[in-house]
């Protein structure tokens, strides 16, 4: 494994990273774009050295590089670019109804959160859902 | 019978692309539906039978070897969970069908076809034979789970769907970069290939990969301190989406972890693995306490109950492994119930919520009763499939003479109870409340949509008795799905 994809799979998975540790939903996703990068570059990188270019009447099979990673790679980019798609519709959901697109505290966080407060929960913020 | 395979995976994609192709024709679209469910679902049935008579079976698809290609495998212990799987999908489905036209229900348009990706997805989760099928049959899963949970794109909906994808997601990519790790170690994704690859690598790399997969394979199961995403978004979706999510999504994460770390004999994880079990047990347990929402005192037993499965499998036994292979069994048809008659609650008081009902058990008798088995069988008390099913893990934990686990595991059976207590006194004892509520959603449902509902709870309720009646031979059947998997020879007699 070349030390050059090693160091750009440990760029993006770490910036990767950073990014999904956002509140706002838009940068979450420009994150998990970066991480599925590293992860697919990290599969490349799995297939062992490179070989010249798969051509039928230029290299025989041992010189080529293994095919197998390639593939696992290229299903793992469309699953991504499908999600990342969802996740932006998702965020624009988030702006239609809350005028951001923050990630929110889960109902028991918000109810802890109450309590310490005011001593007591109150009925609005205990109320589950829907 | 490789045809009964193919059937359980292909049927449910054909019917959601027919029930998508039609949805502007109701009874056509829910017709594709049940009858592409009902074809995955005997196929499953059918396969039960083969692999018990005849042992397990493999398909190369398109002719590549295990190296290269697609594997599917259909050994015990996939044929033992696949039906039983499918059968919850068909039977929600049916609840669906008669809860649609009320308020609680889900979009008929958009939920029939995602509800087939969803089983094909659940059906070529159980029958790979590779780690990467394994990750295309999650993503399969969880994004026609994404797209459950938030279609209705009510506010509640997508503030915890967002959290719930982001942690799903995470896990998934968490997966990818696994994946690479594996084949950079072994050169190989084929589950087979791994389980005589990896005991061979040094200890380092071989407890490293079991460690990440047990966090990538806990995450979607949702043990403990990976579960906040589950009780926060399974009660905000629709009554049958969420008996589906919880009857199924964290137990296809159980599954997998049960066949990935037995196979590659993860035993060093075990004591990891056993004292996450209990914290996961016992914080399910309590968070299950303090609710006050049917629905949300259901969701956190789902992860106390997870706890269970993870006892059986952490303790690396045999008869652990029989252990938790039963729980799994016994517990997705249980938890279905139990949502299903949440739904029934729901739609018959107008809410989930303890406070706001009450009396039930006097005006709807059969609600009642529906509730109680699963419940009791939930708690663990005989003659259930629960009792049956706590008896294999916690015998396991005794031989293994491993006490403080049996002891917590006791412990939290007798807090399920208490909670399990806590709703039947909320919602079918005391007095009915009549105050007009702004929180209710009193909706008219027909009688024939009711029937419907009701029949189909009460299906399930007779399924899940069944499994206790069928006990003795099932615990055999789990035995040699549990010996298949230790010995790593899941293909042990298969034909090629």
């Amino acid at each position: 494994m070349s030390i050059a994809l090693l160091i750009v799979v440990g760029a993006l998975t770490s910036v990767g990273l950073f990014l999904i540790t956002a509140r706002s939903l838009s940068r979450i996703v420009l994150g998990f774009a970066l991480l599925g990068h590293g992860a697919v570059v990290a599969l490349l990188a799995s297939g062992g050295r490179p070989g010249s270019p798969p051509l039928a009447d230029q290299s025989t099979a041992d010189q080529i590089s293994n095919p197998l990673p390639q593939a696992l790679a290229l299903t793992a980019i469309v699953i991504g670019f499908g999600l990342t798609l969802f996740l932006l519709a998702l965020a624009r959901r988030q702006q239609e109804l809350a005028g951001d697109d923050l990630v929110e505290d889960d109902l028991e966080d918000r109810r802890i959160a109450s309590e310490s407060r005011l001593g007591h929960p109150t009925d609005d913020e205990e109320q589950g859902a829907p | 019978m490789n045809w009964l395979v193919s059937a359980a995976i292909v049927a449910p994609l054909l019917a959601a692309a027919g029930a998508l192709a039609w949805r502007d024709h109701p009874r056509l679209r829910d017709g594709v539906t049940i009858v592409g469910l009902a074809t995955a679902t005997a196929a499953a049935f059918g396969l039960l039978i083969e692999v018990v008579s005849d042992g397990p079976t493999t398909i190369n698809v398109g002719g590549w070897n295990g190296e290269l290609g697609i594997t599917l495998v259909a050994d015990r212990f996939a044929v033992l969970v696949l039906p039983i799987a499918l059968a919850i999908i068909f039977v929600v489905e049916i609840f669906a069908i008669g809860q649609r036209r009320t308020a609680w229900g889900a979009n008929p348009e958009l939920s029939g076809p995602l509800l087939g990706v969803l089983t094909a997805g659940v059906s070529l989760a159980i029958l790979t034979g590779d780690l990467f099928t394994l990750f295309v049959a999650f993503e399969l899963i969880l994004v026609s789970s994404y797209v459950l949970l938030t279609h209705q794109g009510q506010r509640e909906q997508v503030r915890s769907g967002m959290t719930y994808v982001v942690m799903n997601l995470f896990a998934s990519t968490l997966f990818l970069i696994g994946l690479a790790v594996v084949y950079s170690a072994t050169g190989t994704v084929n589950l087979e290939l791994l389980a005589e690859r990896i005991p061979e690598l040094s200890g380092g790399a071989r407890v490293g990969i079991g460690a990440w997969f047990f966090v990538v394979f806990g995450t979607k199961a949702a043990v403990f301190p990976l579960f906040s995403w589950l009780p926060d978004s399974y009660p905000t979706a629709p009554t049958t989406i969420t008996a589906v999510f919880a009857g199924l999504l964290t137990k296809i994460g159980i599954y997998s972890m049960i066949r990935f770390h037995t196979i590659t004999s993860m035993d060093e994880l075990g004591s990891v693995m056993l004292i996450i079990a209990g914290v996961t047990m016992v914080i399910g347990a309590f968070g299950a306490l303090a609710q006050q929402d049917v629905k949300r005192i259901l969701s956190f037993h789902v992860i106390s109950q997870i706890g269970y499965m993870l006892m059986g499998l952490g303790l690396f036994s045999a008869a652990g492994t029989t252990g938790a292979i039963l729980f799994l069994i016994h517990h997705m048809p249980v938890k279905t119930v139990l949502f299903l008659t949440g739904g029934l609650i729901e739609n018959h008081e107008g809410s989930g919520r303890l406070d706001r009902s009450g009396g039930l058990a006097s005006r709807r008798p059969i609600i009642a009763l529906l509730f109680a088995v699963p419940a009791l069988s939930l708690a663990g008390l005989p003659p259930f499939s629960g009792f049956i099913a706590k008896f294999g893990v916690i015998r396991a934990g005794i031989e293994a003479n491993a006490v403080p686990i049996v002891v917590v595991a006791l412990v939290a059976g007798a807090l399920t109870l208490l909670s399990m207590t806590k709703i039947w006194m909320g919602v079918f004892w005391g007095e009915p409340h009549d105050d007009d509520d702004a929180e209710r959603l009193l909706t008219s449902t027909s009688r024939a949509n009711r029937t419907l509902m009701v029949g189909a709870t009460a299906l399930a309720v007779a399924g899940t008795l069944t499994i206790s009646l069928f006990a003795g031979p099932l615990f055999d059947l789990a035995t040699d799905a549990a010996n298949d998997l230790r010995a790593g020879t899941i293909l042990d007699g298969a034909e090629r």
